[in-house]
């Protein structure tokens, strides 16, 4: 029953996205208020229904309904109920209702962030808004229904996919959701100010707050794949250039040029057209990352047969949306008045050449996925674009786009001095060249490229940090006087510091990677393998078994200089519903760093196979993006920007304009 | 998030392809998730008995596969993958190597044999030019472009203030100070 009501429900939640697309557009068109006023209530409405369709599936995973064909085919009584809940979204129909779910949950933040909102502009971004939301409905309804019956209904499920039992698959999808969904609101921002007619500071204010949030989900949700990616697949990668993290990244970067050109829109009144083009863009970009995977065109024919009429489907949707939104902004765009003139030096200026290099980054990954899809279909000529591409062409965009950041940081609003800003980060520059002088000390050499990255990490660090200092500390000022500064700094400036930093602390983890070490080997129970300053001893293999799995576990003593410092374990596993192998890399944390054992093949006299990492200061990398991500979350918490909350302007004097 | 990569395991020759097959469209089923960390298969990738006992010959073995795609994979290198085909590339590759080749000879043996598609660096060519010269084109031609722009603007140089109504509007929309 309900299941019939969540099937009810998603049919209700497709009408009432109908009504808050249809009426609010037509009132907003007819200067019509009552009309424009529908937009909230319709917006609320179609999230309670969704809501109720998004639980009512949530229930029948959870009690293991095997009535329904979607809990048959990824659900198992005897999985834990954790990974029975993120079951829900761990396969094709749940994780289009989640999108469809998160998609009518922003709505519905909007709806509520009534005073901070000119009506107008509510109204047409949640019709625009609805607009998606119905074709991802229909999309639901038509051809992926989570709650399709089967009868008769067997008595066990065949299990989900062992890869996905895990703690990631429970967090990392939402946060990637929130982050592509939350795009959407900008994109729906733009299509409204296109269709207003209109764009100006407070636009940008508007909008900002949402980037900002998609923004932050969208760096917890990468950082959180890559490290899933890094513990599960087994050989220590983190990031492999892959078109489905492509898909991922490219909207990262299209957000964050954004996130930097709504800055330069909301206080220079400048890059209006191209900001509402990059709020476009980065929506356009999540459709495609999931027209591409969904769709299987990435995929060579070796791969299992994509149900062709979804992906004609998503195909649809994509070329509707974007196509729709770039015929509005080619038709629109040029009423936009254009504003605000700069000096090239000057913070604006740096922003500009910002988004230049994350337009160029974001439109080369763009061209590297898409390239042999292109060539082949054109040319029948197969070619191969891998991570040696990237890294050849993405890193040369990069590094001066890493280097920018504090000098960009230091410059001014409207006139800058490139001096001045030089001897603002004298000390940065100082500091990091000593960083890395000292790497090269510690390390007795290393790649070149690594050095210099570690210290435009260190750059980057304390480039951030001095330019607070600067700020909360004129010279010769007491401490009361600097702590009623650093107090009265907007927390936008301290997330802004502590978002750069994290920046240069990935970096650094990144870098450091050129120092790690690898060991293949054959080890015999007693016997030992020295990886990096580590040693380790093979205790003893074991079997062990678990709810739905059955292992085989490998214990290590872990040594260094001769003193035991910790146990670790890795194993292999057997999923036996489906008797599916995985791996568990075994890892221990030491420090920064990260010890990192995969196990291979046994061998007839008792030895086993195993590969062995000492990846130092490897858990920078994520740390460092979790520092990104608190920075945003800061910047968020501004009251200048805060969601919902009525805006009272504050003065405060000592501080200058960011 | 090695999400396409499934397909690696998929190769329609393999008499086990069944099983692993059916797991890579498990995977994929979720894909729309971008979820993809989908992990697959026990990694094992260069195993221990394929290791050359010379060292620098086995390092010169190990740059070359990171740079050769496993055929049967979905952009995977044959050093990270642990399909049959991958495991005999990299045997392969260090039989060359052991004969005497340079790494240009040995990957120009792969070549002529699979064609640029066993490249993950696909090499400059005619069709490949555009790949290659995009980002720079891109950056160049976006440089040029503000460069115009700032110049045009500072020609134009007038600031329009806002109109009354505009002001109105501004002070309302701002709410109560």
């Amino acid at each position: 029953m309900i299941v019939e009501l969540g099937h009810f429900a998603l049919t209700l939640a497709l009408a009432l996205s109908l009504v808050q697309f249809i009426l609010p557009l037509w009132g907003a068109l007819a200067n019509d208020e009552p009309l424009m006023n529908v937009a909230g209530p319709a917006a609320l409405g179609t999230f309670a229904a969704v809501a109720f369709a998004f639980l009512a599936l949530v229930h029948a995973y959870v009690t293991s309904d095997f009535s329904v064909l979607n809990v048959v085919e990824n659900s198992h009584t005897l999985k834990p109920t954790l990974y029975k809940i993120s079951g829900v979204w761990g396969n094709h129909e749940g994780s289009m209702l989640l999108w469809v779910f998160i998609l009518a949950l922003f709505a519905a933040l909007v709806a509520t962030a009534r005073h901070t909102l000119p009506l107008r502009l509510r109204a047409l971004t949640l019709s625009v808004q609805a607009l998606i939301a119905a074709a991802f409905l229909l999309f639901l309804l038509v051809s992926s229904n989570p709650f399709t019956r089967v009868n008769p209904a067997p008595f066990e499920g065949q299990d989900l996919n062992p890869i996905l039992q895990d703690i990631g698959l429970a967090i990392h999808p939402p946060l990637l959701y929130i982050g592509y969904v939350g795009i959407s609101i900008s994109f729906s921002f733009a299509a409204a100010a296109l269709i207003e007619g209109r764009i100006d500071a407070l636009w940008a204010r508007a909008v900002r707050p949402w980037t900002l949030t998609a923004w932050v989900f969208l760096t917890l949700g990468i950082a959180m794949g890559s490290y899933w990616a890094y513990y599960e697949l087994g050989w220590g990668g983190w990031w492999f250039w892959d078109p489905v993290e492509n898909a991922s990244f490219m909207p990262w970067l299209a957000a964050t040029a954004l996130l930097h050109s709504t800055v330069v829109m909301e206080k220079r009144d400048a890059l209006k057209v191209w900001t509402i083009l990059l709020a476009i863009v980065g929506f356009s970009l999540s459709l495609l990352g999931t027209f591409l995977v969904r769709s299987g065109v990435l995929t060579s024919v070796h791969t299992f047969a994509t149900d062709p009429a979804r992906g004609a489907f998503i195909l649809g949707i994509l070329v509707f949306f974007i196509g729709g939104a770039f015929a509005l902004f080619a038709w629109r765009a040029p009423l936009l008045r254009h504003g605000g003139l700069f000096a090239p030096v000057s913070r604006e200026g740096a922003l500009v050449l910002n988004n230049l290099f994350l337009a160029t980054a974001c439109a080369t990954v763009f061209i590297g996925t898409l390239y042999p899809l292109a060539l082949e279909s054109l040319t029948g000529e197969k070619i191969s674009v891998g991570a040696p591409y990237f890294e050849a062409t993405f890193l040369p965009i990069m590094l001066p786009l890493l280097f920018l950041i504090p000098i960009g940081q230091t410059l001014a609003w409207k006139r800058g001095e490139l001096l001045g800003a030089a001897q603002r980060l004298m000390g940065a520059f100082a500091l990091a060249i000593a960083a890395g002088l000292a790497v090269i000390a510690i390390t007795e050499g290393g790649p070149v490229l690594a050095i210099v990255s570690i210290g435009l990490g260190f750059f980057i660090i304390f480039g951030a940090v001095s330019d607070t200092i600067t700020r909360c500390w004129p010279k010769g000022a007491q401490l009361g006087v600097v702590w009623r500064r650093a107090v009265g700094l907007p927390r936008s400036a301290w997330g802004t510091t502590l978002a750069h930093a994290g920046v240069g602390v990935v970096v650094i983890g990144i870098a450091a990677s050129a120092w790690s070490t690898e060991d293949i080997t054959l080890v015999k129970p007693g016997g030992r393998v020295q990886v990096g300053p580590y040693s380790l001893r093979l205790d003893g293999v074991f079997p062990r078994a678990f709810g739905n799995y059955r292992e085989e576990v490998a214990r290590f003593m872990v040594s260094h200089h001769g003193r035991d410092i910790g146990a670790l374990e890795a194993s292999k596993r057997l999923y036996t519903t489906r008797g599916m192998p995985t791996t568990e890399a075994g890892i221990m944390t030491i420090g920064l760093g990260q010890l990192y054992v995969s196990l291979g093949d046994n061998e007839a006299d008792g030895a086993i196979g195993l590969r062995a990492y000492w990846k130092p200061y490897v858990t920078l990398i994520w740390l460092g993006s979790i520092i990104m991500a608190a920075g945003g979350l800061l910047s968020l918490t501004d009251r200048r920007i805060r969601v919902g909350v009525p805006r009272r302007r504050i003065h405060v004097a000592a501080v200058p304009a960011e | 998030m090695r999400g396409l990569s499934i397909t690696a395991h998929c190769a329609p020759h393999r008499v086990d392809g069944g099983a692993r097959c059916a797991r890579g469209a498990l995977a994929l089923s979720i894909a729309l998730l971008l979820v993809l960390v989908a992990g697959f298969s026990p990694a094992r990738a260069v195993e221990f008995d394929e290791i050359l006992p010379d060292r620098t010959l086995e390092a010169r073995a190990r740059a070359i596969s990171s740079g050769l795609r496993c055929l049967v994979c979905q952009n995977q290198s044959i050093d990270d993958s642990n399909a049959p085909l991958a495991r005999d590339l990299r045997l392969l590759v260090r039989e060359r190597l052991k004969a005497g080749d340079s790494d240009a000879q040995v990957r120009a043996f792969l070549v002529a044999r699979y064609g640029d598609f066993v490249l993950l660096k696909p090499p400059m060519t005619g069709t490949t030019l555009l790949l290659w010269g995009a980002p720079f084109l891109i950056l160049g031609g976006g440089a040029v472009a503000i460069a115009l722009g700032v110049r045009r603007r500072r020609r134009q140089a007038i600031a329009v203030p806002l109109s009354d109504e505009e002001k109105a509007r501004l002070k309302a929309a701002l709410g109560a100070e």
